[in-house]
């Protein structure tokens, strides 16, 4: 850790503000980011953060404040500034083009009117390799490497034009935990170098375990922080606090306090009798690959009633093949599924629904919904045709939209009416109604395939609850995600995906964790 | 409902003042031109029956194009498969009434023709279920072949060799589509209005149709609430071309009795944009037909007499367009505006 008092910082962010039509993203931010420290920027959802990635990164102009760059006021007028600025930024979806090489990849930036000089190009990735202390091949295509790999690339492309500043934006939502523990070593080794790091992340443990000093946005201001002094002195335990206090201290008391126990690890096992036959399960089961996509090769496994069964892996490794299978969208090549002891026919959504299971799709616009489509509409798109809202095919209107009254009603989805268009709801609405949809009471099995995903906190909670809730009346709960401290939280035991195959199943008990993060990389169960 | 409206004169006013500018500019009396069109497409007796006449095929298509479109379907195709369905008609309605009563002839061939254009819109399907392929493209492709199909058809095997034109026989004035009461107007008019209205109430008020908008809308979501999206895409050409083949039969059986080579109307491409100025909603579709009849009644009369060229009607139809357009736009920044 190199201490950066007494010398300028290397970017400052003077009172920055910026308005959106009805929000105000950012409100006076000061912010000053030192070279050598490993700056994490917390906050939830909405609070800011990315406004002002994208003011650093030249894609957004503030509307009052400034910014100064050792000591001098500048203008970041456009992207390719910033990066002439030496600010390098990288987003959180990876933005390679798949098809070239790594080098390639790096090469784009260059000027049209000039030759490409490759052999000086990777000259330039043998230097940054060596500095981050990474080792990639610089001619395979992009699309080959794995997802740590590809983030590793764009921060050698953040770092090409020198680094001064070097700006991560929810850097580790990818990753698997190793991959996260090498993200960390690669950012500690970058501020020995003296580039300053700006951290950003909602998840407060990587924010204790990787930051230097922690500042936290809240509704686009800036509420407080832990000085670099200050928080070496300071427990892990301590500074959760701090910061939970810091980010939530006039919500509502009982959020809070949830909120803190969430962020000590707070476990939710649904209590129900789990003694019962299986009420799904696999045995063996295979899909057909399409170009691009991870097909299942060979799956088993079985779930009881009141069991909560998690799916772990790193994205991409046939989750979504798992999902659809099980809803029935997807047919098996060969293998048998059976629900309820009975063996599931291959007779596709509908008859897979009236066996009792149910899928919420992780695609909640994508998939899920028809966003040009009504509230009402979509509460009720998996029964077309299905009395009582159809008689001899005669949609009856008048029924859908009073029965969406009291859906809407009953679990507090906030839309202006039942007509209003889908697209127009907020994404935690919109799971609040797929929720209301699925999981009704002859359901027997849910899947839930990364059911928090781009949630704030809040509505993290209220689908999580949602989920312990059905399981303790008996469902046969499957949860798929890529947040493991999600799995650690519901599940009793939880599966891991790797290439299309069920690596092992683990325990939900302690050192759960390290086993499955050993798992999703690939290697087999001892 | 009043902003709705508004949405749909406000591009037909302006379509027609810049009409009316480009009149000036060619040194004819706009005012004098669109009286005419009124005149004669309107207010006399024979031009309002022709306007109606008309109006028959044009809706006919524009009741084939609600359920594509609101399927998500471009069927871009409907003048192939309306033209392929017309030659079915005037090929077979000939042959058939030196056998059967006249009735039955034209059942026969209304059948015979809708099974044609369904037939023809069968390649552009299957390429969209089976590979993904654009139907913009192969639908219009298959307007191209089918244009040039029916030229075969009609020079070759169906030609009546007692014409010196290359034409199908012909079909007795007496034996044609029934006349409604005393006018010249066919009973093709009242299939028609049933049709677009038959269309309306599935499309908005049946469990088929709110599946063919689910499918148009999202088919991955149409996939994921267990709707078989290949069957509901056949099942949509198959429509769609069915009821264009019928207007293509109406026009043959009411009108023509006959069909000589090159007739190609092309009526498809200039109801599309009706279709869209109506939001594929079927009532405002008979508005807009009748009034897009009484425009080219009315304007091939009065360009006769003011010395404008006939296609004049085309540029009309284009500035709607491109008025539509710029409305649906402005509208569209207005909303986000507020919205924000």
């Amino acid at each position: 850790m190199t201490p950066a008092a007494g010398r300028a910082p290397a970017v400052a962010l003077r009172g920055i503000t910026k308005r959106f039509p009805g929000v105000l993203a950012n409100d006076a931010i000061s912010l000053a980011l030192h070279g050598g420290e490993v700056h994490a920027l917390l906050g939830e959802n909405g609070a800011g953060k990315s406004t002002l990635i994208g003011i650093l990164a030249g894609m957004l102009q503030p509307d009052e404040g400034h910014i100064e760059i050792a000591g001098a006021r500048v203008r970041i007028n456009s992207p390719h500034h910033s990066l002439r600025l030496r600010i390098g930024t990288v987003f959180q979806h990876v933005l390679l083009v798949n098809s070239l090489t790594v080098i390639e990849n790096l090469m784009l930036g260059g000027a049209w009117w000039r030759r490409h000089d490759r052999r000086a190009a990777l000259g330039r990735f043998g230097e940054i390799s060596q500095l981050l202390g990474v080792d990639i091949d610089p001619h395979v295509p992009a699309g080959r490497l794995s997802l740590g790999q590809q983030q590793q690339v764009e921060i050698i492309r953040a770092l090409w034009h020198g680094g001064n500043v070097l700006v991560l934006d929810e850097p580790t939502s990818m990753l698997t935990p190793q991959g996260v523990e090498e993200l960390g070593g690669v950012m500690r080794r970058l501020a020995e170098e003296g580039v300053a790091i700006v951290f950003v992340t909602h998840k407060l443990r990587e924010a204790y375990a990787f930051g230097d000093r922690i500042s936290v946005l809240r509704r686009g201001r800036l509420v407080g922080g832990i000085a670099p002094e200050r928080l070496r002195a300071m427990g892990e335990e301590e500074a959760t606090n701090e910061i939970i206090r810091l980010m939530f201290e006039d919500s509502d008391g009982a959020d809070a306090k949830t909120l803190v126990r969430e962020g000590h690890g707070r476990r939710a096992r649904a209590e129900f009798d789990r003694s019962g036959p299986a009420a799904i399960g696999l045995e063996n089961v295979v899909t057909a690959a399409a170009p691009g996509e991870c097909a299942l090769g060979g799956v088993s496994f079985s779930v009881r009633p009141g069991e909560v069964f998690g799916i772990a892996g790193v994205d991409g490794n046939g989750q979504k093949h798992l999902a659809e299978l099980l809803a029935g969208q997807r047919p098996a090549l060969s293998g048998t599924i059976e629900v309820g002891g009975q063996p599931a026919g291959p007779g596709g959504v509908a008859a897979r629904r009236r066996l009792g299971v149910r899928y919420i799709s992780d695609e909640r616009l994508g998939e899920a919904t028809v966003a040009g489509h009504s509230v009402a509409t979509n509460l009720v798109l998996k029964e077309i045709g299905a009395p009582p809202y159809w008689r001899d095919g005669m949609t009856q209107w008048r029924r859908i939209f009073s029965h969406a009254r009291h859906v809407i009603e009953e679990h507090d989805i906030r839309t202006p009416s039942e007509h209003t268009l889908l697209g127009r709801l907020s994404g935690g609405n919109i799971q609040k109604l797929l929720l209301a949809r699925e999981i009704s009471t002859d359901a027997s099995v849910v899947i839930f395939n990364k059911p928090t995903h781009g949630l704030d906190l809040h509505n993290t909670r209220l689908a999580r609850q949602r989920i312990v809730k059905s399981a303790e009346s008996g469902i046969a709960t499957i949860v798929i995600s890529t947040e493991l401290d999600e799995l650690l939280e519901l599940c009793h035991r939880i599966g891991v995906m790797f290439a299309g195959e069920l690596r092992g199943i683990v325990d939900n008990q302690a050192g759960a964790e390290a086993r499955i993060g050993r798992l999703m990389t690939g290697a087999k169960a001892a | 409902m009043i902003f709705s409206t508004l949405r749909v004169v406000v591009p037909i006013v302006l379509a027609l003042v810049a009409g009316g500018l480009i009149l000036l500019a060619l040194g004819k009396d706009p005012l004098a031109y669109y009286d005419f069109v009124v005149q004669r497409g309107l207010l006399s007796w024979s031009g309002l029956q022709q306007t109606i006449i008309r109006s028959a095929p044009l809706l006919l298509i524009a009741a084939g194009l609600i359920v594509a479109f609101r399927a998500g379907i471009w069927n871009l195709g409907v003048d192939g498969q309306f033209l392929l369905a017309a030659v079915a008609s005037a090929a077979l309605a000939p042959l058939l009434i030196a056998a059967l009563p006249s009735w039955l002839t034209i059942v026969i061939c209304c059948a015979v023709s809708v099974l044609v254009a369904m037939s023809w819109s069968l390649v552009p399907a299957f390429l969209k279920t089976q590979y993904g392929l654009n139907e913009i493209i192969t639908t219009l492709m298959m307007t191209f072949l089918g244009i040039s199909f029916a030229n075969v058809l009609i020079k070759l095997p169906f030609n009546d060799p007692d014409n010196t034109v290359p034409q199908t026989m012909t079909l007795p004035v007496a034996d044609r589509l029934g006349r409604l009461f005393d006018t010249t107007i066919h009973g093709g008019i009242i299939i028609a209005l049933v049709a677009v209205l038959i269309t309306h109430f599935v499309m908005t008020r049946t469990a088929f149709g709110l599946r063919l908008q689910i499918v148009g809308a999202n088919p991955r979501a149409a996939k994921h609430a267990g709707l078989n999206v290949g069957r509901l895409t056949y099942a949509t050409f198959a429509l769609s071309a069915g009821l264009a083949g019928l207007g293509g039969a109406v026009e043959i059986l009411g009108v023509w009795g006959t069909m000589r080579a090159d007739w190609n109307p092309a009526y498809g491409l200039l109801v599309v944009p009706l279709v869209f100025l109506a939001r594929f909603n079927g009532i405002a579709v008979i508005a807009l037909t009748l009034f897009f009849a009484i425009l080219m009644i009315g304007g091939e009369s009065a360009s006769r007499r003011l010395g404008v060229p006939n296609f004049y009607v085309l540029v009309l139809v284009a500035l709607l367009l491109i008025f539509l357009a710029l409305v649906e736009y402005l509208d569209h920044l207005s909303r986000r505006r507020k919205k924000a």
